[in-house]
């Protein structure tokens, strides 16, 4: 079996996997990694994104042997020293969750959103979350937690970790 | 039009509604409180049901049927039991003697047909993805592997997918008594008379499509035992209720059984059920003595959970002239798919006091055939029932309105209940007990700028603009607060509709709060609390909510039908007034006063007059230390309620829809959206906003997006996200949503429910909007989901080029 070597929020794992092992797998089944949930088979859903190498990604679309050597961060390593990232305290403030199941790849996909495009359009943010769907909260809220999260995140270098 | 608001109105309800305390005044009721549940959803510290590990635990999967109905000749799982990793691998027929048959707890009608329904077909399947055997492995990818050594051998019997084909003599069965499931009758008034002379009648059918419920978090289920006592965590809404029925359906004692539904990731009805894989896991943790847990695929999921819709319905309305209603009459086909499940033939019957909407008629009359067909069955999802109903009702107003050459809120006026006229006894027999349609329309009007659209409108038309420009109305009420244990009763409904709840004051003044809902994005741990800090008096962030596991919470009924708050959060109110009344008790006595003369404020008891008094926290420290208390006085301060509402809630609103409609392309888009909606009084409006939004989308996603396609073979075509279309960010428009204040009269926090509302509304007005649009070209209907390509073709195929009818030429139906 294929020996990989990824970093997960900060720690160094070194672990054995099927070739076929999803990303998402190892990160759930293997490191407790739970904070990243899976909504779909079909890389449609988005609610397994996290950021690989500083990008955001779809851990069900990544074979757990395509982050050898990569550096992930998920959910759960996204907030600092017990401090929350300001995207996730922007969807708190905004009411941009309800039962919270697409919210660690919103969150996700909404910091590397601003990456490329640091003070979105509402338009813009509609467009850029296209990927990761919502059952709950008709996106409204989303979309004004992205605005919120831009507008405290201006001027800071986009944190991924 | 009138877009003046009625500024005074709206704010005299909002002023009626400060019984509950206002934002500004230190109340918590009313505020709009961050979620106290979000803390742990957005850092990833979540307990979904697929995160549990338990020692030793097993992975199952199900092998699932991939005919529409075939006689299944022969399974054989020895070559899957020799895979690696396998530890079990049964069929349907090794567990026959004890799995049971999954229940039905609504049987609406004495002619009801209940077929059996087991968990793991035995000798026939019905529908796609029917389990029909299963492997237990060491992990789930090698469970899902050995699947593929089960061979089953099926003798294929004709699928039954067309209800009106399904209904004629001599067509294949899906069950051997028939493919009727039931027929239900309801009438109020001389419906004969309303029709008779009637100068207008509309008559329409309407298809509800078929649509997939789809929580973002697929369903999961996890099942141990210690050889006495079961535990089974499941992704459910309906805990205490999960908990009663697979006690009945598999043996295993009640009081030997407890039931967790840890996070919950979105239900909307779908996980209000009990489901094959649940009696499963638990029948294979009994066989197996280790922990076992199965979580589902989307794919799987699309196919084997409930779907909700599916109803034929055919309604006409008959009127004067002048535009007044005489009477509405309702035929429904409603398909059940294969199986009656928990309560699938009630969801109907749901619909059926609704068809009258917010009207005043003469007469009415309802009828409904439930039809087994050869596809999943169908259950609650969103509104249930509701949705259909004011549906087919605010679709067949819009063509009354159109019929008669007035404007469809002009319609809507002359035959609404006018917010003098509450309580209202309707046709339907229900009693609305509250409400104002003129307030809230008036200032859905002004928001949406109707008149200015209008004039729009026509400018579009005068110009034969490619791009027309559609308004669409709808004024909804709906029943919810589900329900008065009587009224449940005299449905045939095999439960009540009370809640329970308990309140306890810990010794150092903290709260904890057990309730029998069962939040899954609802946010009950955060109003529950706002509910709790005002009656007693204590800080927001001293109370806890503890729900959904039923060795914590041992008596409930859950969450759905908008019934949490309604029901659950009276429920919690009364114990805590329950334990007012006992702390006041032992104030009086600590300070040597008489009950009467002590006052309760800010979660102080006083002497009237005087500065002495007790905190709520004092009083809770002393009557733990029990050192002092009066002649029979426990030594707690306690309390528990069971709350069961007299009436439903009926929360109501105005929805204005504008929508562009390219004529050349068939392409929608939705130009704004304006929902006014009164819910009665307001716990946490942050809340209330976030259920209105999530609600209309899921409406405009049945009226533009989503459908269950199954081929002429029975075949589900929609299995994946990637078929099935919800809405994404970019799909949908902002929604401009604002509020009047109704209080309900029905019960002490004045609350009706919001969970659907949105659902309800949304669907007739976006459709109303885009055959408004599409008058001009003699188009009266576009069905569901209201794609380019079926709106192109509405309009004869040749889009624009169609034959341009005129602005207001009715389409006939008058007599
Ligand atoms: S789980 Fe749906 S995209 Fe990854
Ligand atoms: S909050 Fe439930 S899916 Fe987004």
């Amino acid at each position: 079996m294929p020996r990989i070597t990824v970093t997960v929020d900060g720690i160094r794992y070194e672990e054995e996997v099927e070739p076929r092992l999803l990303l998402v797998h190892l990160l759930r089944d293997r490191l407790g990694k739970t904070g990243t949930p899976v909504g779909c088979d079909t890389g449609n859903c988005g609610a397994c994104t996290v950021m690989l190498d500083g990008r955001s990604a779809k851990s069900c679309s990544v074979l757990a042997v395509q982050a050898d050597e990569c550096d992930v961060v998920t959910i759960e390593g996204l907030g600092r020293d017990g401090e929350l990232h300001p995207m996730q305290e922007a969807f708190r403030t905004e009411h941009a969750l309800q039962c919270g199941y697409c919210t660690p790849g919103m969150v996700m996909a909404a910091i590397d959103l601003l990456r490329d495009d640091p003070d979105p359009s509402e338009e813009a943010i509609r467009q850029g979350l296209e990927g990761n769907l919502c059952r709950c909260t008709g996106y409204c809220n989303i979309v004004r937690a992205v605005r919120r999260g831009a507008q405290e995140m201006s001027g800071e270098e986009v944190r991924t970790s | 039009m009138t877009e003046q608001l009625d500024a005074g109105l709206v704010a005299r309800q909002i002023a009626e509604s400060g019984r509950l305390g206002a934002p500004d005044g230190g109340h918590e009721v009313g505020r709009a409180r961050r979620r106290k549940e979000d803390a742990r959803l957005i850092t990833g510290r979540t307990t979904w049901t697929d995160n549990i590990q338990l020692p030793g635990m097993l992975y199952v999967a199900f092998l699932r049927s991939p005919m529409a109905h075939a006689r299944i000749t022969r399974v054989d799982v020895s070559a899957a039991r020799a895979q690696p990793g396998v530890v079990a691998a049964y069929s349907g027929r090794d567990v026959a003697g004890e799995q049971g048959s999954l229940p039905c707890a609504w049987p609406v009608s004495e002619d009801v047909v209940i077929p059996d329904h087991p968990p793991m077909a035995v000798d026939e399947v019905r529908y796609v993805g029917e389990a029909v055997a299963c492997v237990v492995a060491t992990d789930r990818y090698r469970a899902a592997d050995a699947l593929e050594s089960i061979e089953v051998d099926y003798e294929p019997l004709e699928a039954v997918l067309d209800m009106t084909e399904a209904l004629a003599e001599g067509g294949p069965k899906v069950h051997e008594t028939g493919n009727q499931a039931f027929t239900w009758k309801f009438s109020g008034g001389d419906i004969e008379a309303a029709f008779r002379d009637a100068p207008v009648v509309i008559d329409r059918t309407y298809v509800q499509q078929r649509l997939i419920p789809t929580a973002m978090e697929p369903r999961a289920v996890v099942a141990t035992t210690d050889g006495g006592a079961f535990t089974l965590y499941s992704a459910t809404q309906i805990p205490h209720v999960l908990r009663v029925m697979l006690a009945l359906t598999t043996g295993i004692p009640e009081h030997r059984l407890r039931v967790i539904a840890p996070d919950v990731g979105g239900g909307f009805g779908s996980k209000l059920q009990v489901t094959a894989e649940e009696v499963l896991c638990l029948l294979l943790t009994r066989r197996l003595g280790k922990p076992v847990k199965w979580t589902e695929s989307r794919s799987e999921g699309n196919m084997t959970v409930h779907h909700g819709r599916d109803q034929i319905q055919r309604i006409s309305v008959a009127a004067d002239r002048d535009g007044r209603i005489r009477g509405v009459r309702v035929d429904l086909l409603a398909d059940m798919g294969a199986y009656l499940m928990l309560v699938t033939p009630g969801i109907p019957i749901l619909g059926a006091f609704m068809y009258n909407g917010i009207y005043k008629m003469d007469a009415y009359d309802f009828t409904c055939t439930g039809v087994f067909t050869t596809k999943m069955p169908t259950d609650a999802y969103r509104g249930a029932g509701r949705p259909e109903a004011t549906f087919a009702i605010e679709r067949a107003v819009d063509e009354l309105a159109h019929e008669l050459n007035l404007d469809p809120i002009e319609v809507r006026r002359r035959n609404w209940i006018t917010h003098q006229e509450f309580p209202y006894t309707t046709i339907a027999g229900l009693t609305y007990d509250s409400g104002n349609y003129e307030a809230a329309t008036d200032r859905a009007l002004a928001l949406f700028g109707y008149d200015k659209l209008r004039a729009e409108q026509a400018d579009r038309r005068d110009r034969r603009d490619p791009v027309q420009l559609g308004i669409g109305v709808s004024t909804y009420t709906e029943m919810c607060g589900l329900a008065p244990s009587r009224v449940l009763g005299s449905l045939s409904y095999g439960a009540g509709g009370w809640e329970h709840a308990t309140v306890r004051m810990l010794p150092t003044g903290k709260v904890e709060v057990v309730t029998g809902t069962s939040p899954h994005g609802q946010g009950h741990e955060t109003a529950w609390s706002q509910i709790v800090a005002d009656a007693l008096g204590v800080p927001f962030d001293d109370v806890s909510v503890l729900h959904g596991d039923t060795a914590i919470a041992p008596r409930g009924m859950d969450t759905y039908g908008s019934r949490s708050l309604v029901v659950g959060g009276v429920a919690v109110l009364r114990a805590c007034e329950k334990v007012r009344d006992k702390a006041r008790n032992l104030a009086a006595h600590l300070l040597e006063a008489a009950p009467g003369d002590i006052e309760f404020a800010a979660g102080e008891f006083r002497v009237r007059g005087t500065s002495e008094g007790r905190t709520i926290q004092e009083l809770a420290l002393a009557a733990f230390a029990a050192h002092d208390l009066p002649e029979g006085f426990e030594p707690r301060l306690d309390a528990d309620a069971t709350f069961d509402p007299e009436n439903f809630s009926f929360p109501h609103g105005t929805h204005l829809c504008a929508v562009e409609v390219d004529t050349e392309t068939g392409a929608v888009r939705i130009r704004s959206y304006v929902a006014v909606d009164d819910v009665g009084s307001v716990v946490n409006p942050l809340i209330v906003e976030g259920q209105v939004h999530g609600g209309i989308a899921q409406g405009i996603a049945q009226a533009l997006f989503e459908e269950a396609v199954y081929d002429t073979e029975g075949n589900l075509l929609t299995t994946t996200m990637a078929d099935y279309l919800i809405p994404s960010a970019a799909d949908l428009p902002e929604f401009v949503t604002d509020r009047t204040e109704t209080p309900a009269t029905s019960n002490p926090l004045g609350v009706k429910g919001v969970g659907e509302a949105g659902t309800i509304a949304s669907t007739p007005a976006v459709v109303n909007a885009i055959v408004d649009a599409l008058r001009p070209y003699g188009v009266r209907d576009v069905a569901m989901p209201c794609t380019p390509e079926r709106i192109w073709r509405a309009l004869g195929g040749d889009g624009a080029a169609a034959g341009w009818a005129g602005p207001t030429e009715p389409e006939g139906g008058a007599r």
